[in-house]
């Protein structure tokens, strides 16, 4: 017997998954985005990553999340992306 | 959509001694001239002596005109229905027709028989066939060969359990205990931040294993889930053991037949057991919220597949949750609060309300951590037998969240990470300050239970509660 079924899923089109943007070659005179979202000791592992990558000269601004339970705000993302070209999240405890 | 004509519409079976005893009625209305056309939901030899018999076995008349009761006369007029007689009814037929004289051998009177079109398991399958477009949900066939139930996990639309197979009829089914379009769109739910509709909400209820009376509870909770004070999303990727737990009140718990009495949070009653786990397959199917994917939960918690109750609003000695937040005595309303599992209170001694106040606070201190304040909402379970103390005591349950506020009131000293030797706490140095365990709001109380048990439950919360994470969401059963 042939069964029809209803598909309970968002059905989302493969093209709902944005490809990923290509990495660049080099770093220099990039600027490096440093967000914190929040979690505990999450600064801790940023500050150190801020270490590394001003002594190799690149500019880095730093940012943080109100709270690591909710999406970032989207004005916090758009700011991120206009000013940056890379960005680093410390997303785990 | 079914072509009908003005005049008159009669719809019968063979297969019914009224339908059979009206013949001669119908072959005098034939006689008269009036406009008439009979449809015959069984076979179109029947009435006999007609010229034209309409057949109707494909029952597409009959669903449309929505006839549940043959024979049934139906006047219409500039396209619409005017008038509508359910059974023979000498007198009403014969204004209806305009012709005198009806049956003159026939009883004045005489109850139909059920159509074919509303036999059990007909209203479905003809709402399938007839009303499909209303379903937008890709069809997936499967092979001859495919096991139907097998077919449904191998596609990871279950959350381990059997799942009932959403077939079009049984959506139809499901969405006729709505009054909402199918394509509503509810809101948007995470972790993928698609759309969600009406539809998809009906299709993951069928696979729980929903009635479609349950619907508008289902509705409700999903639409209070994606409110952006619940905070979803980061509920659904915490480590936490977090998840909904549904907490319907009001005269609707009763009406679907819910389970407020005993073993009212365990298993054995399809509603609590149904609209918990349809929620969750909601946000499994539509939003994406897989285990190990984005849900990142260390442990999880049972809770997980269902967690819904409802509350015990007849024998409470209180006012409702729902009325505690804002709501009228009265109003239909599910609660989601993000919880955990239910861990017990144990108090067979208290027989004074400050007592067992204490045996409360002492257990409720434990929520997250004894050491963790300021986190963690809880959900109190007060049970028939305990909340009998405060009844004979006079107590409120405002009374009870103040006491309670109050015993739960701790110094920093104790708090502080590295008192009592153990490195977690609040982060110090202590300065003889006070802190309480719960923010403004953060305790809540709803009355459940068996008649028997002198036992009640803590149900914590997520720590990241209120504007930092999840506040408890109300949302009113309507439709």
């Amino acid at each position: 017997m042939t069964h029809i079924l209803l598909d309970p899923t968002a059905e989302l089109p493969e093209t709902a998954v944005r490809s990923r943007t290509a990495r660049p070659k080099a770093l220099d005179g990039l600027t490096v985005g440093l967000l914190d979202i929040s979690k505990a000791r999450g600064n801790v592992f940023l500050d150190e990553v801020e270490t590394l990558l001003t002594r190799k000269g690149l500019k880095v601004n730093r940012y943080t999340k109100p709270t690591f339970a909710r999406v970032a705000p989207t004005d916090l993302k758009q700011r991120i992306s206009m000013e940056c070209n890379l960005v680093i999240e410390a997303l785990a405890d | 959509m079914v072509d009908l004509p003005d005049g008159l519409i009669v719809v019968c079976k063979r297969d019914c001694p009224t339908c059979v005893l009206v013949q001669p009625v119908l072959a005098q209305l034939a006689a008269s001239g009036v406009a008439l056309r009979v449809y015959s939901q069984d076979d179109p030899g029947f009435p006999e002596g007609l010229a034209d018999v309409a057949d109707d076995r494909a029952l597409a008349v009959s669903y449309a005109l929505n006839i549940e009761t043959v024979p049934t006369l139906i006047s219409r007029q500039g396209g619409g229905e005017v008038d509508r007689i359910v059974g023979w009814h000498r007198q009403r037929w014969q204004e209806v027709s305009g012709v005198p004289d009806l049956g003159p051998d026939l009883p004045d009177f005489r109850p139909g028989c059920g159509a074919l079109n509303v036999a059990p398991g007909m209203p479905e399958k003809l709402a399938a066939k007839y009303d499909g477009d209303r379903l937008h949900s890709r069809r997936i066939q499967l092979g001859d060969a495919e096991d139907v139930w097998e077919a449904c996990y191998n596609r990871g639309w279950s959350d381990g359990l059997p799942v009932v197979p959403p077939t079009p009829e049984r959506v139809m089914r499901m969405l006729s205990g709505t009054r909402r379009d199918p394509q509503e769109v509810l809101g948007v739910m995470p972790p993928n931040r698609v759309p969600c509709n009406v539809e998809k909400v009906a299709v993951n209820a069928v696979m729980a294993g929903c009635l479609p009376e349950y619907m508008p509870v289902v509705l409700a909770a999903v639409e209070a889930a994606l409110e952006d004070d619940f905070c979803l999303h980061g509920l659904v990727a915490t480590t936490w053991f977090s998840t909904p737990v549904v907490v319907v009140s009001g005269p609707v718990a009763r009406a679907i037949g819910m389970n407020s009495g005993v073993n009212a949070l365990g298993q054995g009653n399809r509603a609590n057991a149904t609209i918990g786990r349809a929620l969750q397959l909601t946000v499994r199917n539509v939003g994406g919220g897989v285990p190990g994917g984005i849900d990142r939960a260390v442990l999880g918690n049972p809770g997980k597949y269902t967690f819904c109750f409802a509350e015990d609003t007849e024998n409470s000695p209180w006012t409702s949750l729902s009325e505690s937040r804002g709501y009228a005595s009265g109003t239909s309303t599910v609660t989601l609060f993000a919880g955990d599992g239910v861990q017990g209170v144990f108090d067979q001694q208290s027989r004074d309300p400050e007592s067992l106040a204490r045996s409360f606070a002492m257990c409720l201190q434990v929520v997250c951590h004894p050491k963790i304040v300021y986190a963690a909402d809880a959900l109190l379970v007060v049970t028939p037998e305990h909340a009998r103390v405060f009844r004979e005591a006079g107590w409120g349950k405002e009374h009870l969240v103040t006491t309670l506020e109050s015993l739960l009131m701790r110094q920093d000293h104790v708090l502080v990470r590295g008192s009592g030797g153990i490195a977690e706490g609040i982060p110090g140095p202590a300065e003889g300050k006070k802190y309480p365990k719960f923010r403004p709001g953060g305790l809540n109380i709803v009355h459940a239970g068996g008649q028997a048990g002198l036992f009640s439950a803590v149900i914590g919360g997520w720590p990241a509660s209120g504007p930092k994470g999840s506040n408890p969401v109300t949302k009113e059963i309507l439709s």
